[in-house]
């Protein structure tokens, strides 16, 4: 009975309920990873800064649905997977090869990483890049780098055969993410008054509830990557409460040294720091080397947010630190701390197997190597065919205006109704007394 | 003694306060306010709720000095809030009748004059 079991496996009602919850958890990180961005710009800029979160929604669950997910989940080949799954053909109720929840919600869960991946990007580029060829830059971004990262680590491509472990996305996701912004952030140049002005976040508070609602969905982000309701997802669950948590402390601790207080938004800096350190992680280490990775991540990605501002790099929300730093670190600790028997998987150095750092090793320096390059041409391209930013004028003036003819705190004051048919140059006479 | 007031773009103050700070003039006042100043109107869409919004936001600098330093003053308004596009603001100067520092009692000249110069 039971090897019929196996051969055929089944959809699974447990592991289902669990991933369609866990879907929509993260679907939530990126109007979370909005309110993040919007507040650490300045207000001028708010509703851009949002907007492009809810833009990679837009264009990244489209190219997903398309070809994204052909191309990261169809076959075994080494680089890139095939065109079988393009248009969403052969993806139905039946479960997905592997798995006990149908194709459709294994499709959509994995698209709702594309979406917030290709959204984190656009913290390097926010308060100048128009907002236009950011949504044609988000398309091809989301196809060509995290469709082909996805497969590398998810889909069977050429890490994942040689042994890398990822959990739930220090590839293409964190590592993805954090060094693409570095290649976007110097081919899209710095803010006009970067290294002359302070230019301060605007309001902490969207800062601290998009850090805490991020958190929430990571819940589901890590906890969903086992795709079941087994050990691993249990696991995973569990170390995403523990990692941020030592992450924080250690954050206050680093906070203290430096300037003598604890800082709020370096906290909710911290809160992202530890849920990215435990992302590639999550279902492979103990508790208890969690929360030490969640100790340990703190120090590298605390010196690069201290550093970054004094270079001329204004790779503005620091997302390769947040990032791209926190993930390859993850990564690379797994080769450290995995343990065969919390994961049924691998052992690290630590349990004995010297050759798991090594493959965790090469995907610490291909990742950033493919991200960064692959980045860096596309924009190159890009900018060659439009202007990625308007004129310092324009950015002066603040992107919310000159981009969506709206005001995040508009006051009303002053605002004259247009009647409804007046031409939309806006030059008709406004309403009469009556 | 002279008050200058000078109306200029919210992001270009930061040049201004430069521009102040080269020319020697410490002492001044800082407000935001809303106004008009004959620029053209931008349009602004909320749903389906199209306006017209008539007043932008500006910055307002207050600040009194004795006669010698009207002119460098003048100057560094324009220095750091020009743009040469319509809605870079004024500058109005008119005379004042009195200045007392609340501190010494101290009178128009000296009153204006920051300590230690």
């Amino acid at each position: 009975m039971s090897t019929i079991i196996a051969a055929a496996a089944e959809v699974d009602t447990g592991d289902t309920a669990w991933m369609l919850v866990a879907t929509a958890l993260v679907l939530l990180m990126t109007p979370a990873l909005g309110l993040f961005y919007a507040g650490l710009v300045r207000s001028k800029n708010t509703l851009n800064t949002f907007m492009m979160c809810i833009g990679a929604i837009a264009v990244a669950a489209v190219t997903w649905a398309l070809v994204g997910y052909s191309l990261a989940f169809d076959g075994d080949a080494k680089i890139i997977g095939g065109l079988g799954h393009a248009f969403l053909s052969g993806v139905g109720f039946e479960p997905r090869e592997g798995t006990t929840i149908p194709h459709l919600v294994f499709f959509a869960f994995q698209g709702t990483f594309c979406i917030i991946t290709t959204a984190l990007v656009s913290g390097a580029v926010v308060e100048r890049m128009r907002f236009g060829p950011f949504l044609i830059f988000a398309a091809l971004w989301s196809v060509l780098v995290y469709a082909v990262m996805a497969h590398w680590a998810f889909g069977g491509g050429w890490l994942a055969a040689q042994g890398t472990l990822d959990f739930a996305g220090g590839v293409p996701v964190e590592m993805g993410s954090g060094f693409s912004a570095l290649a976007a952030a110097l081919v899209v140049g710095a803010r006009k008054d970067y290294g002359r002005q302070a230019l301060l976040p605007h309001n902490a508070m969207y800062v601290l509830i998009g850090a805490g609602l991020l958190w929430f969905g990571w819940f589901g982000f890590n906890g969903g990557s086992g795709f079941t309701t087994g050990d691993s997802s249990v696991l995973a669950f569990t170390n995403t409460l523990l990692t941020p948590a030592c992450t924080l402390l250690t954050w206050f601790v680093l906070d203290l040294a430096r300037n003598r207080q604890i800082t709020a938004i370096g906290a909710a800096t911290a809160i992202i720091v530890g849920c990215v350190g435990i992302t590639p992680a999550g279902g492979f280490v103990s508790p208890i080397w969690a929360m030490a990775l969640g100790v340990i991540v703190a120090f590298p990605c605390y010196a690069v947010v201290a550093w970054r501002p004094r270079t001329r790099v204004d790779e503005t929300l620091d997302v390769l630190a947040a990032h791209g730093v926190a993930g390859l670190t993850g990564i690379v600790l797994i080769g450290l701390f995995a343990q065969k028997d919390w994961n049924g998987v691998a052992d690290g150095l630590f349990y004995g197997d010297a050759g798991q750092l090594w493959s965790q090793l090469v995907a610490a320096v291909a990742s950033p190597v493919y991200a960064f390059g692959m980045t860096f041409v596309l924009l190159k391209v890009l900018g060659a065919l439009m202007p990625l930013r308007g004129s310092d004028h324009q950015e002066a003036i603040g992107m919310d205006i000159i981009h969506h003819g709206e005001e995040a705190y508009a006051s009303g004051e002053g605002a004259i109704l247009i009647r409804a048919d007046a031409p939309s140059d806006g030059a008709a006479p406004v309403p009469e007394r009556v | 003694v002279k008050l200058v007031i000078g109306i200029v773009r919210p992001d270009k103050v930061n040049d201004v306060l430069e521009a102040l700070y080269r020319a020697e003039v410490r002492g001044f006042s800082l407000s935001r306010v809303q106004g008009h100043g004959g620029e053209l109107d931008r349009v602004e869409t909320y749903r389906g709720m199209r306006v017209k919004m008539g007043l932008s936001e500006k910055a307002r600098f207050e600040i009194a000095v004795s006669d010698e330093f009207v002119q460098p003053t003048i100057d560094a308004l324009c220095d750091g809030g020009q743009t040469g596009e319509v809605g870079d603001g004024k500058i109005f100067v008119v005379p004042l009748e009195r200045v007392i520092r609340i501190r010494s009692g101290e009178t128009d000249d000296s009153a204006v004059t920051p300590v230690g110069s």
